[in-house]
């Protein structure tokens, strides 16, 4: 009987499997299009803008300081950091100084909200490949961060603390007491995670040598933050562009060698006792005044104030209406948050609104290195990688 | 600030003179260094950036378009970049139009993939050379380029899930409200336009000369 081919001849084909944008592993919106030989990923190409929510169109249409609730629904993870870079970007324009116990606070919560999503992403990276419970005791932790930020600014996620020129109210003196509480409690917690993760088998048959880049490469991928640390880089730029009072503060900047999952789960781990240690030399050297500008011009009035003051009241009301304006003119303000460098380049047209806005995303960098990434894995690697590289779907589409 | 921003002048005097012909100006504001150049030479004033010893900016922060539509050439196209090495920024900006193609980075900058993608997803700014220009943001089949200044900030379609036809349809957007746009800058210092109102006071002016 003829045949065409023998039946080991048979040529087998290379076929596309869609990851998402439903999948528990996707960390939200992602739809990712592997093709696969077999098991081994030959590309990767992840299909974003699924959550993407016109951010920058919308904050051209509004005034600065309503602008600045946008940025908390960026990252939700982290909320306060990218309100951070907004507002640094928004003094850097208008030239105005921030009191310093107001600089103080916020260093406080941004090293705060650094280990909020440091605890998300930590425990739902283990969760990815396999571990459950440290997301569960992490969660218990993150939800006292909630509870702090709630405190602070009434709102659990959605903050909208950091204004133009400090952050809008001081913080109520039995809140630092818990905070500190808080800080002497955590690294018990800390350590608990660790010893189920660190030297755990299977989470580092799972992580380690996965997803490797090279210092090279992080250049070429432009990666910055636990990324760009783990593969031995030590870029922060807390340390070198400080802003507020980060130039104070004595911590240091954990690195990585090899630049696989495994080791930006250890820096992660490590950056978290150091925002610790930051958080407690916030809250010993925290001096007492002001919290926001008295530049009325930029800042609300204090309520008390308006009760007696006419001109106060005249303030109140035309920063809430028309707002403040800003000179024309184009800056961009950077900070650190959890995921790498967060940036804003905000263009102004002399008006109360901004005429560009656009929203740098440390993420979105990130999620460009996937293929790079990828490459020559395994099938089961792709959530391994993903969790290790800590996307958060609303600041990548924006 | 200062101390940086005196290195800062240092360092734009010298790229300008590296790159005379292909630097149009440069200056230093608010502590940062912007570089304004010809679109057709942006590859080579990068490469040169991202090589040479003496400024080693390896790292392509971000590219971002911006939109001025009443100008000749309407878009900027601004690049940001980073040298860990000198612990500087700086912002390389270009201009182009709807028409007029710029040349794709992403052979000095593997990263600017994704944001030259963006660029043409949200501007319409025309790539050449990127292997894989493809929408990036918007929904699969999207019209338009949203951050260009004359789109609707509601967009023109909206979906909703049909009931009967068992999918997601799409629908010219139909605003329940008119969509009003609150501008609450001050008349008196610098509103370019007519208050409402105020249209018969400036006719009564003019027919008064008369």
């Amino acid at each position: 009987m003829p045949r065409d081919s023998a039946p080991d001849e048979r040529k087998i084909k290379n076929y596309n499997l869609n990851f998402g944008p439903q999948h528990p592993a996707a960390h939200g919106v992602l739809r990712l299009i592997l093709e696969l030989d077999g098991e081994v990923v030959e590309r990767a190409d992840p299909h974003i803008g699924l959550l993407h929510r016109g951010t920058e169109k919308l904050i051209e249409h509004k005034t600065y300081l309503q602008a600045i609730g946008y940025f908390d629904r960026l990252d939700y993870a982290a909320p306060m950091n990218q309100e951070h870079a907004f507002v640094l970007a928004i003094e850097k324009a208008l030239g105005v100084s921030v009191p310093e116990r107001g600089q103080y606070i916020r260093v406080l919560y941004a090293e705060l909200t650094r280990i909020m999503n440091h605890i998300l992403n930590v425990t739902t990276h283990a969760m990815d490949v396999g571990a459950l419970t440290p997301i569960l005791w992490g969660f218990e932790e993150r939800e006292t961060l909630c509870t702090f930020y709630e405190r602070a600014s009434g709102a659990r996620m959605h903050a909208k603390y950091f204004r133009p020129g400090g952050v809008h109210q001081d913080l109520p003196p039995d809140l630092i007491e818990d905070i500190w509480n808080w800080t002497e409690r955590f690294p018990k917690v800390l350590d608990d995670i660790a010893t189920l993760l660190v030297d755990n088998r299977i989470f580092k048959q799972r992580n380690v040598d996965i997803g490797v880049l090279t210092q090279e490469q992080a250049f070429e991928l432009g990666l910055s933050g636990p990324m760009l640390r783990a593969t031995g880089l030590a870029w922060d730029l807390r340390k070198a562009q400080p802003y507020d009072v980060y130039d104070r503060m004595d911590f240091d900047v954990p690195v990585g060698r090899h630049g696989d999952c495994y080791d930006r789960f250890m820096v992660r781990m490590e950056e978290m006792r150091q925002s610790l240690k930051i958080m407690r030399q916030c809250i010993d050297e925290m001096p007492d005044g002001p919290v926001l500008t008295d530049d009325h011009k930029v800042a609300p009035p204090r309520r008390g104030e308006m009760k007696r003051s006419m001109e106060a009241l005249i303030h109140h009301f035309k920063l809430y209406t028309e707002g403040f304006k800003v000179p024309a003119g184009e800056v961009y303000a950077a900070v650190e948050a959890p995921k790498g460098e967060f940036g804003v380049y905000l263009v102004s047209d002399g008006t109360n609104r901004p005429w560009r806005c656009k929203i740098r995303a440390p993420a979105f960098v990130h999620l460009a290195a996937m293929d790079t990434m990828l490459r020559g894995h395994m099938l089961a690697d792709v959530p391994a990688v993903l969790g290790s590289i800590d996307v958060v779907f609303g600041e990548v589409d924006r | 600030m200062s101390v940086n921003e005196a290195e800062l002048r240092e360092l734009g005097a010298r790229i300008a003179e590296a790159l005379a012909f292909e630097v149009q100006s440069w200056q230093v504001v608010k502590g940062e260094l912007t570089i304004e150049t010809h679109a057709d030479q942006i590859v080579k004033v990068l490469t040169f950036l991202r090589d040479d010893g003496q400024t080693r900016f390896r790292t392509l922060i971000d590219i971002c378009g911006v939109d001025w539509p009443e100008r000749d050439r309407r878009f900027d196209v601004v690049y940001h970049l980073l040298s860990m090495e000198l612990n500087q920024r700086i912002r390389v900006k270009i201009r182009t139009d709807e028409e007029t193609p710029i040349p794709s980075i992403t052979g000095v900058f593997p990263n600017a993939d994704w944001f030259e993608r963006e660029l043409w997803d949200m501007f319409g700014v025309r790539i050449t050379g990127h292997p894989d220009l493809r929408r990036i943001l918007t929904d699969y089949g999207f019209e338009g380029h949203p951050l260009r200044k004359d789109f609707p900030l509601s967009g023109f379609v909206e979906l909703r899930y049909d009931e009967e036809l068992k999918r997601v349809v799409y629908e010219p957007v139909k605003l329940a409200q008119e969509f009003r746009r609150f501008d609450f800058l001050s008349p008196w210092e610098g509103a370019k336009y007519i208050l409402p109102g105020d249209e018969k006071a400036a006719a009564g002016e003019r027919q008064g000369e008369e």
